[in-house]
């Protein structure tokens, strides 16, 4: 029992960030219509938000101190951070350590203007084009941003730790009554599935109750008459990719401590939100959230010791890195609207 | 000539003119000159534009004349590489073996594939096949280690079998002539290389290409065209349409496995990065850039992101400084600045820069280009539009 609690808790970090890229990737398509493989590149950018930030408030003043000494014998240079030296020792110590949460302050207005110069610069004006061209010319786009952002920030990972008041880890089978250190889990890990729970429930408010959301609910079910009503709802349309691109950039800010960020990490991600997007039904974005979630417990359950033992006995050894395809296909092949898509909506 | 009307003969001829007179075309400097590095005419890089030529050939089959767009063809190339290291390892150098084995397989494996991603159409073909070459990729990796050496990737060892190799040469050779074996001819300062290993795969290659121009006239072709052009209606008239795509699909995979076995036959290793999907994704760049849906385009594409892939990765600060050295320092290092994130390892950059610039402004291709240029000097206002000329299926 508390090894599958453990699992399923092992996949919600995963299932969140393919829960809100797919979220993001939905909302795109049925807004816009458009495939997004750049997604994943948004994905990257948010986190690379987190590794500015970090290198932001690290900028620090050089001074030289003549009582200390280094190893050489020369005088040993000082860097004092900017920020320390403006708020005080200890709290410019703080805002440092709490760099990866602040930066989602910083990360959203960058991901709303990365989202609005890309969908009035470029997306814009391929509504009209086959889907081929719209991925085709995103998929162009998102190997550019990778290559910028290796170009300036290198190829290697950039370690970016959570604070370290959240660092350690925590006891969670107590709280459910089980043996102490039976399910011991990564208190970071918890806070990014809570900071995510949040995002996805802000985003179906923000659709839900507000009028500005009535609005891109319309549109997504019939763009044609909302416009004729006098709506201009390209507008709020660039407004949701700015939205949708948020709200990848978050997820990537968030993730960083969990897998230090490379140029490559949205690729990597896109792939698997695609899959997650067609698995939930294109266009449906509780069904996106869902299928986010599931797969990433299946994947954890996928990699657990018995169950790969098991799948190795029928001959299918490392399970746990095909699952995720196999159920999309087999999803795919069954129940081709995907778990919770419209009728209507990309199919045939 | 040999089936085809008097235009695409002469094209043919072109073409084999040009494949045949390649080491003289892509080394038009001397060697010890300042523009030696534009030279392109060493053995390596000619066998890579013949070899993704073919690769790129038998994707534009299917995208171009079916409309659809398999973002996983990377995964064919990768099974025919590891059937084809897998002859040598169990029989000989040989590479006809190791070649007829990788097409077979590439077949078989892209019937599979092509089998159940057909069922979908449109952006769902594309990620049905994108997550099949993943898996394939992951696959290859870990689960199929025994098959594909995992990481390390597969190669020939001492220790293998080798059973009809006997005394044979010890690197990859038809019947006895081997692919690596040059020949050099020097005239005055120019220097010429003549392999075998490229003859072999241009040969190939034109067989390939004589394949599918005549694909591209038949009563197949023409509907395949139809597809692409609204398979709605084709269905109403009665048509089952599924299986004319299958085979459309199987035919490129086939050549893709073919272009993966002589890639392992000029150099007997497989890995997995070559199923990638990045891998993918420069094929369908090679087709779109030269012209989807033309006949010389595909080998134009290949060709032209090969020759510049390798001139781009050759240049670095130095050389740089080296050609803008004349200017003022200011406005040089501004400029040596700039061109540094497109050159050396920024390729990658160039290369997704141009890929979508051809989408946005040029949808045709290169060929589309040169229409345009002849149309505009022979001042033909009428001709038809071509823009759009390829709309994926299932819309």
């Amino acid at each position: 029992m508390d090894a599958i609690l453990l699992q399923i808790l092992n996949g919600l970090d995963k299932g969140s960030a393919y829960a809100l890229i797919a979220l993001g990737l939905t909302l795109i398509f049925g807004t816009l219509g458009v495939v997004n493989f750049a997604h994943g590149a948004l994905f990257m950018i948010g986190a690379f938000c987190a590794v500015t930030l970090q290198k932001i408030l690290t900028i620090s003043s050089v001074s030289i101190d003549p009582e200390k000494k280094d190893f050489l014998g020369n005088p040993m240079e000082v860097k004092t951070p900017y920020v320390e030296s403006w708020f005080g020792e200890a709290t410019g110590q703080l805002i440092i350590n709490w760099s990866v949460p602040l930066a989602i302050l910083f990360a959203i207005p960058v991901m709303l203007a990365v989202g609005y110069i890309m969908e009035r610069g470029l997306i814009k004006h391929f509504y009209k084009r086959p889907h081929a061209d719209q991925i085709l010319v995103t998929f162009g786009l998102a190997i550019v941003i990778q290559e910028i952002v290796k170009h300036y920030y290198g190829a290697n990972p950039i370690p970016t730790p959570a604070p370290d008041a959240l660092r350690g880890s925590f006891d969670f089978g107590v709280l459910l009554g089980f043996d102490p250190n039976a399910v011991i889990y990564p208190l970071w890990r918890l806070v990014y599935f809570a900071f995510s729970a949040l995002v996805i429930g802000g985003v179906f408010a923000f659709l839900q109750f507000t009028t500005f959301g009535m609005v891109v609910r319309a549109g997504m079910a019939d763009r044609e008459t909302v416009g004729l009503l006098g709506i201009n709802i390209d507008r709020r349309f660039t407004l949701t990719f700015g939205i949708a691109a948020a709200v990848a950039g978050l997820a990537g800010v968030m993730y960083t401590p969990i897998n230090s960020p490379n140029y490559h990490m949205g690729m990597d991600f896109l792939v698997l939100s695609f899959v997650v997007v067609v698995v939930g039904g294109m266009g449906s974005l509780p069904g996106a959230v869902l299928a986010g979630f599931l797969l990433g417990i299946l994947e954890s359950f996928a990699a657990m010791n018995e169950v790969k033992s098991f799948f190795e006995a029928i001959y299918l050894p490392s399970i746990d890195q095909i699952i995720i395809y196999l159920v999309a296909i087999i999803v795919l092949l069954t129940r081709p609207r995907g778990l919770m898509g419209r009728r209507g909506v990309m199919e045939e | 000539m040999l089936g085809l009307n008097k235009k695409d003969t002469g094209l043919f001829i072109f073409v084999i003119c040009v494949t045949a007179l390649a080491p003289f075309i892509m080394n038009p400097f001397p060697a010890d000159s300042a523009m030696a590095q534009f030279n392109a005419g060493y053995p390596d890089l000619m066998q890579r534009f013949v070899i993704f030529g073919i690769f790129a050939i038998g994707f534009n089959i299917l995208f171009g004349l079916t409309g659809y767009l398999s973002f996983g063809h990377a995964a064919f190339l990768g099974a025919g590489s590891y059937a084809a290291v897998w002859m040598f390892k169990l029989l000989s150098y040989n590479i006809v073996p190791a070649i007829i084995l990788s097409v077979i397989v590439a077949g078989l494996f892209s019937v599979i594939i092509g089998f159940i991603s057909l069922r979908r159409s449109g952006i769902y073909f594309s990620i049905l096949t994108l997550a099949f070459a993943q898996m394939s990729f992951a696959m290859a990796y870990s689960v199929l280690t025994p098959l594909t050496n995992g990481e390390t990737g597969l190669q020939v060892y001492n220790d293998d079998p080798q059973w009809l190799k006997g005394d044979g040469p010890d690197a990859t050779h038809f019947f006895g002539l081997e692919m690596r074996s040059t020949f050099e001819l020097d005239l005055g300062a120019w220097s010429f290389s003549f392999n075998v290993g490229y003859y072999f795969c241009a040969v190939l290659m034109l067989v390939a290409f004589y394949l599918s121009m005549r694909i591209f006239r038949s009563p197949f072709g023409l509907m395949l065209r139809a597809i692409k052009t609204n398979q709605t209606r084709l269905n109403y008239t009665g048509l089952n349409s599924r299986p004319y795509t299958l085979a459309a699909f199987v035919i490129s995979g086939m050549y893709a496995g073919l272009a993966g076995g002589l890639m392992a036959s000029m150099d007997p290793l497989a890995g997995a990065e070559r199923m990638q999907w990045t891998a993918s994704g420069e094929v369908v760049l090679m087709t779109i850039l030269g012209g989807a849906g033309t006949l010389l385009g595909p080998l134009l594409g290949a060709g032209f992101i090969k020759y510049f892939e390798n001139i781009f990765s050759k240049i670095n600060e130095s050389v740089l400084h080296g050609w803008f050295g004349f200017l003022p320092d200011g406005i040089e290092n501004g400029l040596i600045w700039v061109a540094e994130h497109f050159v050396g390892s920024g390729w990658h950059l160039t290369l997704g820069l141009l890929f979508m610039l051809i989408v946005i402004f040029l949808p045709g291709g290169l060929m589309e280009g040169a229409t345009r240029i002849r149309d505009r000097f022979s001042g033909d206002k009428n001709k038809k539009d071509t823009e759009g000329k390829y709309a994926p299926a299932g819309e």
